[in-house]
C-alpha cells in the first residue's frame, strides 16, 4: 500500500519567495501577539497559589468566582477545569500571608456555601523561584540552539546549521505567539514542550539536510541545478515526513484528549510544534539554504581529475 | 547477505530476556505495609528489628507476609489493611516514641526478583499524592548571626589578653574593630590571629587611623553555608519523623536550598507547623545525690528538679537522670559545635560559645567542679539529654571541650545534636505542592490511558501500511517500550506525569526511525535492486540519516537535562533514554526480525513492504 508516493519532483523551490513571505508573515504576527498580549504565565513563573478543587455535583463557575472574591485578594483568577464540578483558583502572591492560611481561607469560604467542595491540589510558588525559572529556562533555550548549531557544522556546514536553526527558532516563536494569542497557561510542561519540539523539529530538517547531501553525491543528478536536487531530496523524503508525523501527531493527539487537564499544555504546543515542524523544515530550512547559497562543490570535496599531458 | 551470525541474536535474546525481567515488577501491583524507622537521632534501626517487630505482629495476632531491612528502616508485608493497622497499633505501643511507626505500600514483586536489584518504577508526587516543599535557608542571617558572633569573640579575647581597643562594629560583611596606635594594633593583630584561626584579619592604618578589619574568607564562608544546609537538613529529618510519613525525601538542592517530599500527606498545615519549629538546647545543673534520685525513680520527684532519661554506653540503654529545673544557658549563646579530638586522640565534641554564654560557663564550672552538667536538647516539647560531661575545672574563654567515653560516630552525632539547638539558620517556604491522592491515581490512567490508545492507532497503521516491514516495526516498538520501562526501573528514576507524556512523545518519535528504514527499502526496490540488496542498502542508508536526526534531538534532551528541576527533570530523564533505546531497537531489533525472516531465502523475488 502506498499513499505518498510522488513519481514527479514537486517544485518546491521555485515556490521560495511565497513561503519565506508566509513565515515572515505568521513570525511577525506571532511576535505582535507576544509583544501585545504576552505570555500567560503559569504559576511556576509568576509565582502565587493555585488550587485546584472538586464539587461532588455540578457548580456554577460564577458562584465559586463570587465566593473567592469576597475574600478581596486583588487579581484572582477562577476557571472551570474542563468539567462542571472541578474548579482551578489562582490567588497572586500576598505579603504577611502564607500560601497555606490563603487556602485555607478560601476553602473554608467556599464550604460555607457549598460543604461538598474537596481540596484536589494546592500549589504555592515563592516570587524567587519563577525569576530563577525564567533564566533557566532562557539558558537551556540557548544551550539547545548552540549544541545543534556545532553539530551540525561538524557533521554538514555552516550554512545547514544557521538555516536549521533559524527555521526551528522561527517554529518555536509561532508556539509562543499561538499561546500568547489563545491566553492559553504558559507552564513549566509547556516549556518542557517546546524544547522538546525543537529538538523534533530539528531532526526533520536534518532528514531533509541528510537527503540533499546524499543527493549532491549522486552521480545520476550530477547535472541538475541545486534547487532541482533540494526539491528532489524533499519529494523523496516526503512520504517519511507524513507517515512520521501522522504518527507522532497521533500520538500526541491522543494525549491532548484522554491526557486530562494535566497534559493540556503540553500536548497543545507538541500538536502546533509538529505541524510547524514539517513546513518548517521543508519550506523555510531548505529556500535558507538556497539564500545562504549552498552549492555542490561546497558539500563534497572535488575529485582531482588527472590531467593527461599531451605529446 | 542478511544473516545475523548466532551470537547477535543471543545477545538480542539475552537483552529482551534482562528487560523482560525489569520491567516485571511494575506489574505486580502494592500491598499494605508497616514502616519501623528511627525516632531520634540516637536511635539506630537495625536488621535485628527485623525479628523483633515481626514477633510483636505475630504476637498481636497478624503475622506479616515478609519483613525485611532496606535503607535504614524494617518494613513489614501485610495481607490486607486490617492486619496493618492492627499490627502499626501493636508495634507502636511496644517499642514506643523512639522509633517512627508509618503505614506504607510496599511491591509485592517476589524476593527473587528483589535479589536481582529488581525494582518498580518509583512514582513521583503528582502519580502518588503527598505534600512537596522547598525551603530556602536565610543565608544572610546565617552570616549575619556568625559576624555578631565574631564581634563578641574579639572583644572577649581583647579584653583577656588586656588590649585596649574603641568601637568593635559589625559592618555589612565584615567586623571592624577600632584601635589607638599602632602598638595596639599589632598587638590586637597578633591575639586575633591566634584565636580567629580560619578567618581572614587585615590591619590598616591610615593617617592616624588604626583598624583591624576581620572578614569570613570564601572557604569559611562556604563551610559556614554548607553547615548551615547540612544542619537543617537534620533538624527536618527529626521533625519529618514525628510525622510519621512512610518514605520521605530530603535532599539539598542548589546552594541554600532543601526540598521536603512527603508522599501520602495530605494535612499541608500540619506538616508546616511541625517543619518550622525549632528546637533548643538548654544546659542544666545534674543532681547526683543517690538518695534523690532513688526517690524520683519511684515517683516522687522533688520540688524543683525534673526526671529525665539519659542514652549511656553504646546500646544506648536508658539511664535515669534528676536535673535541676533551672536553666543555666541556652542553645542561644552556643554558636558552634564541631566534633574532633582531644589531646589523648580521643574523639571529642568542641563547642564554641558567645561572650555571654562564656562568662555564665566560666561561673558555673568554677561552682561545679567535679559535678555533671548536662545539655539537653529541648524539641515538640519534651527534653532529652545529649550528653551530660563531669566539670573537671573551670573552663573559661568560652571554648568547651566535651570528651569521654565516646566514639567518633557519636561525637558527631553529639555535635550535631548540640548544633540543632543553636545554629539552625531561619528558613523560607519558597515552594509549595499538595497534590490529593485521588488525582495521582487518575493522573496515572491518564498518561497510561493515553500513552495506549497512541501506540495502539500507530501499531495498526504500521502493519496495514507495511505489511511485514510494518509488523517488524510494531514488535521493535513494543521492544523500545520494554527497554525503556526496564531502563527506568534499573536506574530507580521517579516517574512523574511529564515522565509518562515522554513515554507516549518517545513513542511517536521513535516511529521515524522504522519509517525512515521501510521508506528506505521500498525506493531502493522501486530503484531496481534485488530484494537483498535492498534490505542491505536500506538499512544501511537509513542508519546515517537516523544517527544524525536523533543525535540533535539527543543534544536538546541533555539539556532539558541540565537545567531540570523537578517536572521537566522527570521528562527529560525518559526523552534521552528513550532516544538511546529507541536507536537500539529501530536498528539493532528490526534487523535481527528481518533477517531472521527473510535472510534464509536464497531466491527471494519479492519484499512484503
Amino acid at each position: 500500500m502506498e499513499f505518498f508516493h510522488v513519481k514527479r519532483d514537486i517544485p518546491f523551490m521555485s515556490y521560495g519567495k511565497l513561503t519565506t513571505a508566509i513565515s515572515l508573515g505568521t513570525f511577525v504576527l506571532a511576535v505582535f501577539f507576544l509583544v501585545v498580549k504576552g505570555l500567560n504565565f503559569g504559576v511556576e513563573f509568576t509565582g502565587g497559589t493555585v488550587m485546584e478543587l472538586r464539587y461532588a455535583q455540578s457548580v456554577e463557575i460564577n458562584q465559586v468566582r463570587h465566593g473567592v472574591e469576597s475574600l478581596k485578594y486583588g487579581e484572582v483568577q477562577v476557571q472551570s477545569l474542563g468539567t462542571t464540578k472541578d474548579v482551578m483558583v489562582r490567588i497572586p502572591n500576598i505579603k504577611g500571608k502564607s500560601s497555606a492560611q490563603l487556602s485555607n481561607e478560601v476553602l473554608d469560604s467556599l464550604k460555607k456555601e457549598r460543604s461538598d467542595v474537596e481540596l484536589r491540589k494546592v500549589e504555592f510558588i515563592g516570587p524567587s523561584v519563577g525569576d530563577e525559572l525564567f533564566t533557566h529556562g532562557l539558558t537551556a533555550l540557548i544551550l539547545v540552539c548552540v549544541g545543534i548549531v556545532a553539530y551540525l557544522m561538524i557533521r554538514f556546514e555552516w550554512r545547514f546549521a544557521l538555516s536549521a536553526i533559524i527555521a526551528n527558532m522561527h517554529d518555536v516563536v509561532i508556539i509562543l505567539g499561538v499561546f500568547a494569542l489563545f491566553q492559553w497557561e504558559f507552564s513549566l510542561t509547556v516549556l518542557a514542550g517546546i524544547l522538546a519540539v525543537l529538538g523534533y523539529s530539528v531532526n526533520e530538517s536534518v532528514v531533509v539536510f541528510d537527503r540533499i547531501r546524499e543527493n549532491f553525491r549522486k552521480p545520476n543528478l550530477r547535472g541538475k541545478s541545486v534547487p532541482e536536487v533540494i526539491d528532489n531530496a524533499i519529494t523523496a523524503t516526503m512520504s517519511r515526513t507524513i507517515i512520521t508525523h501522522g504518527s507522532t501527531e497521533a500520538m500526541v493527539l491522543a494525549m491532548l484528549i484522554f491526557g486530562g487537564a494535566a497534559l493540556h499544555g503540553f500536548a497543545m504546543a507538541l500538536t502546533i510544534g509538529i505541524v510547524f515542524g514539517i513546513y518548517s523544515s521543508v519550506l523555510v530550512a531548505s529556500p535558507l539554504l538556497l539564500m545562504f547559497g549552498v552549492t555542490r562543490d561546497r558539500m563534497i570535496k572535488p575529485e582531482r581529475i588527472k590531467e593527461e599531458a599531451v605529446v | 547477505m542478511n544473516r545475523y551470525p548466532l551470537w547477535k541474536y543471543v545477545l538480542l535474546i539475552v537483552t529482551l530476556v534482562l528487560a523482560t525481567l525489569y520491567t516485571l515488577p511494575n506489574f505486580f501491583g502494592e500491598s499494605p505495609a508497616v514502616q519501623v524507622s528511627s525516632g531520634r537521632v540516637t536511635v539506630k534501626v537495625t536488621d535485628a528489628m527485623v525479628q523483633q517487630a515481626s514477633k510483636i505482629a505475630a504476637a498481636a495476632g497478624v503475622t506479616p507476609i515478609d519483613a525485611y531491612f532496606e535503607a535504614g528502616s524494617v518494613k513489614l508485608r501485610f495481607k490486607d489493611t486490617d492486619s496493618q493497622i492492627k499490627a502499626k497499633d501493636a508495634i507502636q505501643a511496644a517499642l514506643g516514641s523512639d522509633y517512627v511507626i508509618a503505614l506504607n505500600l510496599v511491591s509485592d514483586t517476589p524476593a527473587w526478583l528483589a535479589k536481582l536489584h529488581a525494582k518498580p518504577m518509583v512514582l513521583g508526587l503528582d502519580l502518588r499524592g503527598g505534600v512537596h516543599f522547598l525551603l530556602e535557608v536565610d543565608m544572610k542571617a546565617a552570616v549575619d548571626k556568625a559576624l555578631e558572633k565574631t564581634a563578641g569573640d574579639i572583644r572577649r579575647d581583647l579584653k583577656a589578653k588586656k588590649v585596649r581597643y574603641g568601637k568593635i562594629s559589625k559592618e555589612r560583611d565584615r567586623v571592624e574593630v577600632q584601635l589607638r596606635d599602632a602598638e595596639t594594633l599589632a598587638a590586637a593583630n597578633k591575639a586575633l590571629r591566634d584565636t580567629l584561626v580560619n578567618l581572614k584579619v587585615e590591619t590598616v592604618s591610615s593617617d592616624g587611623n588604626y583598624k583591624l578589619i576581620v572578614t569570613y574568607p570564601e572557604a569559611a564562608l562556604l563551610q559556614l553555608k554548607n553547615d548551615a544546609v547540612k544542619q537543617n537538613i537534620t533538624t527536618l529529618h527529626n521533625r519529618v519523623n514525628e510525622l510519621g510519613v512512610a518514605e520521605p525525601v530530603i535532599q539539598q538542592q542548589g546552594e541554600g536550598r532543601i526540598v521536603v517530599q512527603l508522599p501520602g500527606v495530605q494535612d499541608t498545615a500540619k506538616a508546616k507547623d511541625i517543619l518550622g519549629r525549632t528546637a533548643t538546647l538548654e544546659v542544666r545543673l545534674v543532681e547526683d545525690d543517690q538518695a534523690k534520685l532513688a526517690e524520683a525513680i519511684n515517683g516522687n520527684v522533688p520540688a524543683g528538679f525534673e526526671l529525665m532519661t539519659e542514652r549511656r554506653g553504646s546500646e544506648g540503654e536508658s539511664v535515669p537522670i534528676l536535673l535541676r529545673k533551672e536553666v543555666e544557658l541556652t542553645g542561644e549563646n552556643i554558636n558552634d559545635a564541631q566534633a574532633g579530638f582531644d589531646e589523648q586522640n580521643a574523639p571529642a565534641v568542641h563547642l564554641g560559645l558567645d561572650a555571654t554564654g562564656a562568662s555564665i560557663f566560666k561561673d558555673l564550672t568554677r561552682e561545679n567542679v567535679n559535678k555533671r552538667i548536662a545539655m539537653i536538647l529541648v524539641e515538640k516539647g519534651k527534653g532529652e539529654v545529649v550528653t551530660a560531661p563531669v566539670v573537671r575545672g573551670e573552663i573559661g574563654g568560652g571554648r568547651v571541650q566535651i570528651s569521654g567515653s565516646m566514639n567518633v560516630t557519636e561525637a558527631n552525632d553529639t555535635a550535631l545534636l548540640l548544633r540543632a539547638g543553636s545554629l539552625a539558620a531561619p528558613m523560607d517556604i519558597v515552594e509549595e505542592r499538595t497534590i490529593g491522592p485521588s488525582l495521582g491515581k487518575e493522573n496515572i490512567s491518564k498518561g497510561f490511558n493515553s500513552t495506549l490508545y497512541g501506540f495502539a492507532a500507530i501499531a495498526i497503521f504500521m502493519m496495514i501500511y507495511y505489511r511485514v516491514f510494518g509488523v517488524v516495526s510494531t514488535l521493535a516498538l513494543g521492544a523500545n517500550l520494554l527497554f525503556l520501562i526496564a531502563l527506568l526501573s534499573l536506574l530507580g528514576v521517579t516517574l512523574t506525569l511529564p515522565g509518562i507524556a515522554a513515554i507516549a512523545l518517545t513513542l511517536g518519535m521513535a516511529i521515524d526511525s522504522n519509517v525512515l528504514i521501510n521508506e528506505r527499502v521500498r525506493e531502493e526496490l522501486r530503484d531496481g535492486q534485488s530484494p537483498h540488496m535492498a534490505i542491505q542498502n536500506g538499512y544501511q542508508h537509513a542508519f546515517d540519516t537516523i544517527l544524525d536526526s536523533n543525535i540533535t534531538t539527543l543534544i536538546a534532551g541533555l539539556a532539558l537535562l541540565i537545567f531540570g528541576s523537578g517536572a521537566v527533570r522527570g521528562f527529560a530523564w525518559v526523552h534521552c533514554l528513550g532516544i538511546m533505546t529507541s536507536m537500539f531497537s529501530a536498528v539493532f531489533v528490526s534487523r535481527a526480525l528481518i533477517n531472521l525472516i527473510y535472510g534464509r531465502r536464497r531466491n527471494l523475488t519479492t519484499l512484503s513492504v
